[in-house]
């Protein structure tokens, strides 16, 4: 009986790596194009059969994972996608990005993946499920310093995040813009603008380390602290309740987005043509909208 | 609860059958005692307790721990001065309404903690219905240790209210009113016979709220942020420590069990010798 079971699994292991490896194998003798022209999206990257039989057409679904800062962005472009592509379905799967790339390489089904940061596209690329090269920056992100509407605490400049009894709140360093805030302290520290203490004495003003950025946000929007450190995308989506302080982008973190096509996937057509439309003027426009900056300029 | 236990122990247990079914009983209530202790032994083999000594001595870990034990502690005072009067209130007077308050008591037990947390900075936040005034003379509750205790309090006074209620309510009362009788005036009726009558059952409710409060996590983040040496307790410093080191999340978690473990044994040895009940 044992024996009969292992057995069992045995030969299931080696059809699912046998099932695993074949598409792989194809990959590396026809790559697609590392930046295929936006011009050409029926070009068909690889010589498989299936692929071919299907990757003519732009229809059908199309499954997106994307950082989950994208949600709103992303659902709107979505919806112009669908109403440009008539026949077509973006199925998202929002989550972080360190959990969208395991999914990936645990052989998730996605068409596309969108990163909030570089190092997690290069889980997905040591992974073989994302061919380097083929993935480009669509979008960046940065810090703002946030007050309430009304400014309790009068701050107008970096430097007034010193100011003694302000009450600030960052994110905690557990999470990646809390370590950002903290490098941004840190950098300006640096500088003669502000002084050597600038990082100990900001610090000094913090009421709460709270464990999302998210609650960060909605904490000063509600005026429980007098500032904050977020996103400019969370800024954007309170611009009724908040007051935002720009950080030079020498002092600021800027994250970068990359997208790229899951190369072993039925459509690739499809894949290709969002991804063009996410980098084209009307996909740009609305990430604008919700906060984000345009990759040019870097 | 006596009387079955009585009429239990008057059965033989030598008559046939009853091995049987004491062996079924076992199993059937085997899953979830199993299901209730795996996870905490898990937790015990997980954690390197050669770091153990270690991690007590980071200043984060003792910070939490001492601030855990203060503001837990001073939530349970708070209870028992203000929960006292409701819950006799409650037991002893009859009036319209009465189950409306008694099911509003039970609210704070029902709702998930990050709504309390979102209800007290509704109410005492810098903006909030009472906190917005106070702000007005300079004085600022959230993110402060009083919110931590006051988050405490709402969420576990509730416990000791219940309590306490049942406890004064199953007293005799021809007992009060018999030492009233002797010349006993109304406090020395309430200190001398009406609380250590009730004690078993305030006792037990001041421990639960005490149990509640000290992993209370959801209204204090919430309401009191998370500032370590200020408003970071066990439950806070544990939650974050799992998304930063896991054997500092464990190391705390070992040791709230311990504390917690510890005190409710000797607190359960302790009513077992008042009371006689076994």
């Amino acid at each position: 009986m044992k024996h009969a079971a292992l057995a069992v699994i045995a030969v299931v292991l080696a059809l699912v790596l046998a099932a695993c490896g074949a598409p792989q194998a194809s990959q590396s003798t026809s790559p697609p194009p590392p930046t295929s022209p936006p011009a050409a999206p029926t070009e068909v990257p690889t010589t498989g059969p299936t692929v071919a039989a299907t990757a003519t057409t732009l229809s059908g679904p199309l499954i997106v994972f994307a950082a989950a800062s994208l949600t709103d962005a992303f659902e709107a472009i979505a919806t112009a996608f669908e109403q440009a592509y008539p026949g077509t379905e973006i199925i998202f799967n929002f989550a972080g990005s360190q959990q969208l790339a395991a999914q990936i390489n645990e052989g998730a089904p996605a068409d596309v993946f969108a990163s909030a940061n570089r190092s997690q596209m290069e889980v997905a690329i040591e992974g073989g499920r994302v061919i380097s090269g083929t993935q480009q920056t669509f979008v960046r992100n940065r810090l703002v310093v946030i007050t309430p509407s009304d400014n309790p605490a009068g701050i107008t400049t970096l430097q007034d995040l010193t100011n003694p009894g302000l009450r600030l709140i960052l994110a905690d360093q557990a999470v990646p813009v809390g370590q950002y805030s903290l490098a941004f302290l840190a950098r300006a520290s640096a500088l003669p603008a502000y002084t050597e203490n600038y990082s100990a004495t900001v610090l000094a003003n913090v009421v709460s380390f709270e464990d999302n950025v998210r609650s960060v946000l909605t904490k000063v929007a509600l005026g429980e602290g007098d500032a904050g450190i977020v996103y400019s995308t969370d800024a954007a989506l309170e611009a009724d309740n908040i007051l935002q302080i720009a950080i030079p982008d020498e002092l600021n973190t800027i994250a970068s987005y990359p997208i790229a096509p899951i190369a072993d996937r039925a459509n690739p057509a499809l894949a290709q043509a969002f991804i063009d439309f996410v980098l084209a003027p009307e996909g740009q426009q609305i990430l604008v909208k919700y906060g984000f900056i345009s990759p040019e300029g870097t | 609860m006596e009387t079955s236990l009585s009429g239990r122990s008057s059965q033989p247990g030598s008559r046939p059958g009853y091995r049987l079914r004491n062996i079924a009983v076992w199993f059937a209530a085997l899953p979830l005692l199993a299901f209730l202790v795996v996870p905490i032994v898990a937790m015990l083999l997980r954690l390197e307790w050669g770091d153990l000594w270690q991690t007590l001595g980071t200043s984060v870990v003792a910070q939490a721990i001492g601030l855990s034990l203060v503001t837990s502690l001073a939530a349970t005072i708070l209870a028992l001065v203000f929960g006292a009067p409701l819950a006799y209130l409650l037991a002893r007077r009859h009036f319209r309404g009465r189950t409306i308050i008694d099911t509003l008591i039970d609210l704070p037990m029902v709702l998930p903690p990050s709504v309390a947390g979102i209800a007290l900075l509704m109410a005492f936040g810098r903006r909030g219905l009472i906190g917005a005034p106070l702000a007005e003379y300079g004085i600022m509750l959230s993110f402060t240790q009083v919110a931590v205790i006051l988050a405490q309090c709402f969420v576990a006074a509730p416990y000791f209210v219940k309590a306490a209620t049942a406890g004064f309510a199953s007293i005799d009362r021809e007992l009060e009113q018999a030492a009233a009788l002797d010349g006993a005036s109304a406090r020395q009726v309430f200190g001398l016979i009406t609380v250590p009558l009730a004690w078993p059952a305030l006792f037990s409710g001041a421990v639960m709220t005490w149990a509640r409060a000290l992993g209370e996590f959801g209204a204090t983040i919430i309401f009191a942020g998370n500032l370590p040496g200020r408003t970071q307790t066990m439950p806070l410093a544990i939650y974050l420590g799992f998304e930063r080191d896991l054997n500092l999340a464990l190391t705390l978690a070992v040791i709230l069990l311990a504390i917690s473990f510890a005190v409710l044994a000797l607190v359960k040895g302790l009513l077992r010798q008042r009371v006689g009940v076994s």
